[in-house]
């Protein structure tokens, strides 16, 4: 019963990632081209609004269903690891136009190709698990 | 037949393409929802705790953890795909995506078409990549296997993909998520414009 709410949010973010276009590979294409404010305006909105809620979160210190206060840890403040990262999850996304939200939407289009691209995805992280200790952070 | 009616105005209302401010909101109403639940907005930590489950903790410390913890997320993904499913099923819109013409343009000259009218495709993937059949071709192992491999090791390694940095991350005033955001796009960029035409033209 406590995952059934999680199932339930789920759901609607699969609907919601459908219906924002944001899992189309044309989408991706369109947004790297800067050709479309489409899904400018879809981050650009979610960013905004999730700044005031998070600002509202903390000053409320609004406690979740655990019991617990809502916290936020804040991130190591490096680099290396964010840049190197960040472009080669950029390369991966501009490549299948899906990130790790949209991959397990599309499983839901019965697009059954995505499958392979999630399964290659966990290999990535596999691969980085093993290599991390030689990796820069 | 007045609730009939509203809830039949209510369904046509949301197959409607949204606008994206609707949909920006509603990724938030997602992140909330998480939060308040007790877990939080970050979609790619799943590939970690599948490499978990799958006992690459005996080899690698990174997968030893606790992920029994994290089973809350791999619920929600599963709704996720649900989600996807009846999205597609019940709620999907009168016609396709609607893409820019200079993109569609510039995807032509390519060899990939954009989907014109709901026979042709809803807009969401290419079957020119997409299609079972393209597995077998170098350009399309090149694109899933590849894609899909750098998806996993750069969102690991970066701590976060679009959910975790750049929506999560950046509603925190995270500077680490920007300089992932900023990553984002110096990937998504490179690959765009030199690396994916060359793989297109395979």
């Amino acid at each position: 019963m406590k995952f059934l709410k999680y199932f339930g949010v789920g759901i609607l973010f699969g609907i919601v990632m459908t219906k924002s276009e944001a899992i189309s590979w044309f989408r991706i294409q369109e947004m790297f081209r800067f050709e479309s404010f489409h899904m400018y305006g879809i981050i650009g909105t979610a960013v905004i609004l999730g700044t005031i809620l998070v600002a509202l979160l903390k000053r409320s210190r609004l406690r979740n269903l655990e019991g617990e206060e809502i916290a936020f840890t804040p991130k190591r403040q490096t680099i290396i690891r964010y840049l190197g990262g960040g472009t080669i999850f950029g390369l991966g996304w501009a490549m299948t136009g899906a990130c790790p939200g949209p991959l397990f939407t599309l499983l839901g289009h019965g697009i059954w190709t995505i499958l392979v691209v999630i399964l290659s995805a966990v290999l990535g992280t596999f691969v980085y698990g093993a290599l991390r200790d030689r990796l820069p952070h | 037949m007045i609730f009939l009616s509203a809830t039949g105005g209510l369904l046509e209302w949301v197959q409607q393409p949204w606008h994206w401010s609707i949909s920006g909101f509603m990724i938030v109403v997602v992140m909330f929802l998480l939060l308040w639940f007790g877990g939080e907005f970050g979609v790619s930590s799943n590939l970690r705790t599948m490499c978990a489950i799958g006992g690459a903790g005996k080899r690698f410390e990174f997968f030893n953890y606790n992920w029994k913890g994290q089973i809350w997320n791999l619920v929600f993904i599963g709704g996720a795909v649900v989600g996807g499913f009846l999205a597609i099923k019940f709620l999907s819109s009168p016609e396709p995506v609607q893409i820019s013409a200079s993109t569609q343009e510039y995807l032509q000259s390519v060899g990939i078409k954009t989907p014109q009218n709901l026979e042709e495709g809803n807009g969401y993937v290419p079957i020119e990549l997409f299609a079972m059949n393209q597995l077998f071709s170098l350009k399309g192992f090149l694109i899933l296997v590849v894609g899909g491999f750098m998806i996993g090791f750069g969102t690991r390694w970066a701590g976060g993909c679009t959910s975790g940095h750049a929506i999560s991350g950046l509603s925190n005033l995270q500077l680490p998520s920007l300089i992932a955001v900023i990553g984002f796009f110096i990937g998504g960029l490179l690959m765009t414009f030199l690396i994916l035409p060359q793989i297109l033209s395979l």
